[in-house]
């Protein structure tokens, strides 16, 4: 339902750093690109500050790997695998 | 003279909303439900400078959409309720993403004030607030306030007084690039014509419009300027728009908070310390099993004392009540029908109690969201939240606390779910019947038997979460995105409250469900078969062949009979719904123990039963229906009948099957025989 089109997003994209955020290794630092999926969950995901230009580091996995955490503006988030992948981002130093 | 009004209380979850509430009402809290829903409604009433306030606490939220039931019924109450004032509280460690619900509150055009709440732990965060210099940027007052310590509390509601006789002016004070303003204009024009919108602010309306609000167009579709309405949308790409607009309240927010405040970014906090222990991929699963461990104990052994007390007590008020009355049926009514009813409401109040103190650390500390994070991967297999782990484990202690436990599940479907699976987790109440069946018949093995029925529990619920996901509750899984809120110093009196809370709502709610169930189970086996000629709740008729629940006993003895039960076994599962342990001691009278000093035991391991029968047995008593106490809380925590008679049809179904599937498998391959 909702990966069909992400993956084809991850695959087109023609920058080299853009990923899907649960591609996103733990303590590397992103900034979100667009948010793709569906509807109920990408308003969700814009209001709670995953915008366009947005600066995400990547904390840490759950234990047993998913969900994974993350910190933006100045609080910490998490995100199943599924949600994380509607996220396109690119790495930032 | 004083007046009256209503102050909404709204707000991002985590923020402290819950203790400047409490600070604000003290004790004087009504707690309900939202209309037609299991959302919970608190309501308190203030006096403060001869102005009478209600102070209706709205469900918490980061945003103001309609894609929660939350956002929803905070939304619909600030649009269709017209509160007097809104009173947003602000979590000072947080600001930009608290702020972004006050671009919506500003949008409906509310008279706003906003609660610049937990200011102690922004100071020592090292970031620095402005409030003034945010008073004037937002054009609302900025009350500074601890809620945990009560401060500005006063000033809180000086200013709610204060702004009562002001006119609202700023409406506008988020402004939006150009090609959204222009489009929202248009709209406006259109939406200021029709009379049908006087009711909504119009510049908000049409932002809803622009960002695709379901809820929004849905109401927009039913007014006559509709046509003209979809015109605008349809010129309009409106997935960048709903980006666009998040975003620029966002860079609003961010520009007010560069003038306003100076954020330390380096701090590397207390919380975030915490969190690379209690989350680390190594330490994360055992420490957070040794807490379920501690709160499963302190919940249910702390309890055992008082529950023990209760139950002699209860025992000797019946005792007493029963030698006073000498009209044999009234004494056995009030000994045995109503003393008992009221003591097996009573029974479950420790065990509530603590359980909603530690959870109510648990929640109040932020380790609650942390407990979700670590289990979501193993719940989510079965198509729930990771909140769902913690009140299915307190289901082996007792169902009834846990299926109030579940109120923390905000996705409703997900919170059904667990509800209706809850008492598959094979509670203490159980326990006495499986020991002492399995003794009688297992011997050395019975620690096996009871090992294997936790198990069987906990596979129905499995497999019942999963079929039902896939059935009746069908859906998309509701999307995970929770936050981790910094961890903070839980306050007692905040625990006693909400402990308080659930123990009155269990006793006015569920109280009255169990406390019929009982009496009805007590008349039942006291009325007298017709034809019997038996004395109302004498000795010899009570729970007998001679009595009315014998009688229904013998009717469906032919349904229990391919499971290897008698009418003896259907009675004493009928006495179990009053609570589960009753089984044994019914099982008890009617097989006569105790008369010749056999005990049931013995009387079933002679052979009064076959040991097939037995295993049946105690798998029919993990599975159906759940006692009284239980039907109350989930028509309580359900609110619908519906599905409490779904739990309770579902439960027996797969309790006859299994036991049949039991007996008549084990006796063809001559098992046990």
């Amino acid at each position: 339902m909702l990966g069909i089109p992400t993956k084809l997003k991850r695959t087109k994209g023609n920058n080299m750093n853009e990923k899907t955020l649960d591609l996103i290794e733990p303590e590397l630092s992103v900034k979100v690109l667009k948010v793709t999926g569906q509807k109920s969950s990408r308003k969700r995901i814009l209001d709670m500050g995953l915008t366009p230009g947005t600066r995400v580091d990547v904390i840490r996995r759950a234990p047993l790997g998913d969900p994974v955490e993350f910190k933006l503006k100045g609080y910490n988030l998490s995100l199943r695998k599924r949600e994380a992948e509607t996220v396109l981002v690119e790495v930032v130093e | 003279m004083t007046d009256k009004i209503t102050v909404a209380l709204t707000g991002n979850p985590n923020v402290g909303k819950t203790s400047i509430f409490n600070a604000i009402t003290g004790s004087k809290q009504h707690v309900g439900n939202w209309p037609g829903v299991t959302v919970e409604r608190k309501i308190g009433k203030r006096v403060h400078n001869d102005i009478e306030m209600e102070i209706v606490d709205l469900p918490g939220t980061y945003s103001l959409t309609a894609y929660s039931l939350d956002e929803i019924i905070a939304r619909d109450f600030i649009i269709e309720e017209k509160p007097d004032i809104v009173v947003q509280v602000i979590d000072a460690t947080n600001l930009e993403r608290n702020m972004y619900l006050t671009t919506q509150l500003m949008e409906l055009g509310v008279k706003l004030i906003i609660a610049l709440n937990m200011t102690d732990l922004a100071l020592a965060k090292g970031d620095s607030i402005d409030s003034e210099k945010m008073q004037e940027f937002l054009e609302v007052p900025v009350i500074s306030t601890i809620g945990s310590k009560g401060n500005g509390i006063e000033g809180l509601l000086d200013a709610v007084a204060d702004e009562l006789h002001k006119t609202r002016v700023t409406e506008n004070i988020f402004t939006y690039d150009s090609d959204i303003e222009t489009r929202g204009e248009e709209l406006e024009k259109v939406l200021n014509n029709d009379p049908y919108f006087a009711h909504y602010p119009s510049r908000w309306f049409s932002m809803k419009l622009l960002e695709g609000d379901e809820n929004i167009l849905k109401k927009a579709k039913e007014s006559e300027s509709y046509p003209e309405i979809e015109k605008i949308l349809n010129e309009l790409d409106a997935d960048s728009f709903e980006a666009k607009i998040a975003d620029q309240r966002y860079k609003t927010i961010q520009t007010m908070l560069r003038q306003v405040c100076d954020i330390n970014t380096e701090h590397l906090s207390g919380s975030d310390m915490v969190d690379r222990v209690v989350t680390n991929k190594a330490l994360g699963i055992p420490i957070f099993l040794s807490l379920m461990w501690a709160a499963f104990e302190i919940t249910f052994t702390f309890a055992t004392p008082f529950m023990n007390i209760i139950d002699i007590f209860f025992g000797w008020f019946a005792e007493t009540a029963t030698n006073l009355i000498t009209i044999p049926w009234l004494s056995s009514l009030v000994g045995e029908g109503m003393i008992a009813g009221v003591g097996s409401v009573l029974i479950f109040l420790p065990n509530i109690l603590l359980l909603f103190f530690m959870l109510s650390l648990m929640e109040d500390s932020g380790y609650m969201a942390r407990a979700a994070f670590i289990m979501d991967k193993i719940m989510s297999k079965i198509g729930l939240h990771g909140k769902s782990f913690i009140p299915l484990v307190m289901g082996f202690g007792c169902n009834v606390p846990a299926i109030m436990a579940t109120r923390t599940i905000e996705d409703t479907r997900d919170r059904l779910i667990t509800i209706l699976i809850t008492p598959f987790m094979s509670c203490g109440a159980r326990l006495p019947v499986y020991v002492l069946l399995a003794g009688a018949f297992f011997g050395r093995d019975a620690g096996v038997v009871i090992f294997s029925l936790y198990a069987l529990g906990i596979l129905v619920a499995i497999v019942s979460a999963k079929l039902m996901r896939s059935t009746i509750l069908r859906g998309e899984d509701a999307p995970f995105i929770m936050e981790l809120p910094s961890y903070k110093i839980p306050t007692l009196k905040g625990s006693f409250i909400h402990m308080w809370e659930r123990g009155k709502i269990y006793l006015k709610k569920a109280g009255s469900i169990i406390l019929i169930g009982v009496v009805g189970v007590w008349l039942l086996a006291s009325i007298p078969a017709p034809g019997s000629g038996g004395v109302f709740a004498s000795e010899e008729v009570y729970g007998t062949t001679n009595s009315v629940i014998g009688v229904i006993g013998q009717i469906i003895e032919p349904l229990v009979a391919p499971l290897g039960f008698d009418w003896r076994i259907a009675v004493a599962l009928l006495f179990g719904v009053v609570a589960k342990e009753i089984v044994v001691g019914s099982m008890g009278v009617l097989y006569g123990a105790g008369e010749n000093e056999d005990t049931l035991s013995d009387i079933l391991a002679a052979g009064a039963m076959t040991p097939l029968a037995g295993l049946g047995l105690m798998v029919f008593t993990l599975l159906y229906a759940p006692c009284f106490a239980c039907i109350g809380v989930i028509k309580r925590e359900t609110g619908s009948w519906k599905w409490t008679l779904f739990q309770l049809a579902y439960g027996t179904t797969l309790a006859w099957t299994f036991a049949f599937a039991v007996y008549q498998i084990g006796s063809r391959i001559g098992m046990l025989a």
